[in-house]
C-alpha cells in the first residue's frame, strides 16, 4: 500500500512453514539486530509454551525511496496443522512470502504438507504464488540430520512451468553461482524456481539474506 | 510479476476528505481518536489525539481481531459482525467495517457514551464508504499513480539493501 499523504510505502511479508521450523526465530533475530529507531515492537500472540497461536508481527523501516519511507510488516503464521484458519487470515493482502523449511530429514513430510497448504490457502484467495515475490529458506543447516540441499530443492522447489514464451531465457541465480532460477530442463520445458537460502536462524546465519531478497523482490515488483 | 495482492493508493485529496470527515465525527461524539486501518493491518491514517499509542501495533492487532471475529460470525451462521465493541474501565474501542476493505477504529472515554458513538457511526460509515469507493474504483481503472512511483528506481532499491 502506498500512502501519498504520509509518504509511506507499506508492504506485508509473511513467514510461512511447518511448526518449530524457525519462523519466529527469524523475526526475533531481525528484532535483535536492527536499530531500535528503525523497528517497532515485536508482538507475539503465542501460547504459554511460546508456540505461535495467531501470529508474530514486527514492523521494520528500510529507508527512503523517492522520498517515501518504506516500511515492511513482517508476520509469521502458526505452523501447527490445526491452526489453518488463523494461518489463512494472515495471508490476506500479502505482498511477499518466505517459506521457512526445516532441513531435518524427518521433517520432510511436514515441509511438504506446509508447502501444499500454502499453495492451497493462496489459491483460495485467488493469489498465484508463482507470480509473487517468494523465497525459500532452508533452516537448521547446522544439524547433523539435515537433508542435503539438493534433496530439499527437489522436494520443495522443483520449479513451476514457465508458460510465457517471452520468459524462456536462462536467468542465473544471483545467490548461487552456477545455478539458474529459470532454465530449460531435460524434458524440454522451461521451469522457474524460487530463490533459496540456507540458514541457521538461531545464530542469525541467512536471516538477513532471506529478508533482503524477499524485500527487494517486493519493491522491484512495484517498480 | 504482479506487484502485490492488493494494490491501491491514497492521494492528498482522498486523505483530506477522510481527515475532515473523521475530525467532524470526533468533534460530534467527543471521542479521543480515530484510526483508519486496512484489513491487512496497515494503518491508513490517524485523526485526533493518539499520543502514547503505538498506532502500528494497534492497527495490526485491530485487523487480526476483526478478522478472527469475522470467522467467528461465519461459524455461527452470520455473514459478518459489522462492528466490535471492547469496553475498558477508562477507555473503550469501537471497530466498524468500511466497504469490506478498511476498518474504522474509534477510541473514546467517559466524556462520551457508546450509544452516541454508535448512533453517529452509521452516518460516518456511509460518508467514508463513498470516499473509499472512489479510491478503489480508481485503482480498478488502472489509474493508480503508484504504478509509476517506483519505475526506474532499481538503483535506489538496491542502495536500500547495502546493510
Amino acid at each position: 500500500m502506498i500512502n501519498y499523504a504520509s509518504r509511506e510505502i507499506n508492504c506485508k511479508i509473511v513467514y510461512y512453514g511447518p511448526g518449530l521450523g524457525g519462523k519466529t526465530t527469524n523475526l526475533e533475530h531481525v528484532y535483535g539486530k536492527v536499530k531500535p529507531e528503525t523497528r517497532g515492537k515485536l508482538i507475539s500472540l503465542a501460547t504459554e509454551t511460546e508456540r505461535t497461536l495467531f501470529f508474530d508481527f514486527l514492523p521494520v523501516d528500510l529507508g527512503t525511496i523517492r522520498g517515501f519511507k518504506t516500511r515492511f510488516h513482517l508476520y509469521t503464521v502458526p505452523g501447527q496443522v490445526y491452526y489453518n484458519a488463523s494461518r489463512k487470515l494472515i495471508l490476506k493482502n500479502v505482498d511477499g512470502i518466505v517459506f521457512v523449511g526445516d532441513s531435518q530429514a524427518e521433517r520432510m513430510e511436514a515441509n511438504l504438507e506446509s508447502m501444499q497448504n500454502l499453495y492451497d490457502n493462496m489459491a483460495e484467495y485467488g493469489y498465484d504464488l508463482t507470480q509473487m515475490p517468494f523465497v525459500i529458506q532452508y533452516n537448521k543447516r547446522d544439524l547433523a540430520n539435515a537433508a542435503p540441499i539438493e534433496d530439499l530443492q527437489a522436494a520443495l522447489n522443483p520449479g513451476w512451468e514457465v508458460e510465457d514464451a517471452s520468459k524462456h531465457r536462462v536467468q542465473p541465480d544471483p545467490y548461487h553461482a552456477g545455478q539458474n532460477l529459470v532454465e530449460q530442463v531435460s524434458g524440454g520445458e522451461w521451469v522457474e524456481r524460487a530463490p533459496y537460502f540456507e540458514a541457521i536462524a538461531v545464530n542469525g546465519d541467512g536471516v538477513f539474506d532471506t529478508l533482503k531478497a524477499v524485500s527487494k523482490l517486493v519493491l522491484k515488483a512495484l517498480a | 510479476m504482479t506487484a502485490s495482492t492488493a494494490n491501491w493508493s491514497f492521494t492528498q485529496d482522498d486523505f483530506t476528505g477522510i481527515t475532515e470527515s473523521l475530525n467532524r465525527f470526533l468533534g460530534e461524539t467527543k471521542s479521543i481518536c480515530a484510526l483508519l486501518v486496512d484489513r491487512s493491518g496497515q494503518l491508513v491514517t490517524t485523526v485526533g489525539d493518539a499520543t502514547g499509542l503505538d498506532t502500528t501495533a494497534f492497527a495490526t492487532l485491530t485487523a487480526a481481531d476483526y478478522s478472527a471475529n469475522d470467522q467467528l460470525a461465519k461459524l455461527v451462521g452470520e455473514s459478518d459482525f459489522s462492528s466490535l465493541f471492547h469496553q475498558g474501565e477508562k477507555e473503550s474501542i469501537y471497530v466498524a467495517d468500511i466497504a469490506r476493505r478498511l476498518l474504522l477504529v474509534i477510541i473514546f472515554d467517559s466524556r462520551t457514551t457508546v450509544g452516541l458513538v454508535r448512533l453517529r457511526m452509521k452516518g460516518e460509515i456511509e460518508e467514508l464508504t463513498l470516499l473509499i469507493d472512489r479510491v478503489f474504483s480508481r485503482g480498478r481503472n488502472g489509474a493508480a499513480p503508484e504504478e509509476h512511483l517506483l519505475r526506474g528506481a532499481d538503483d535506489e532499491i538496491d542502495k536500500l539493501f547495502n546493510w
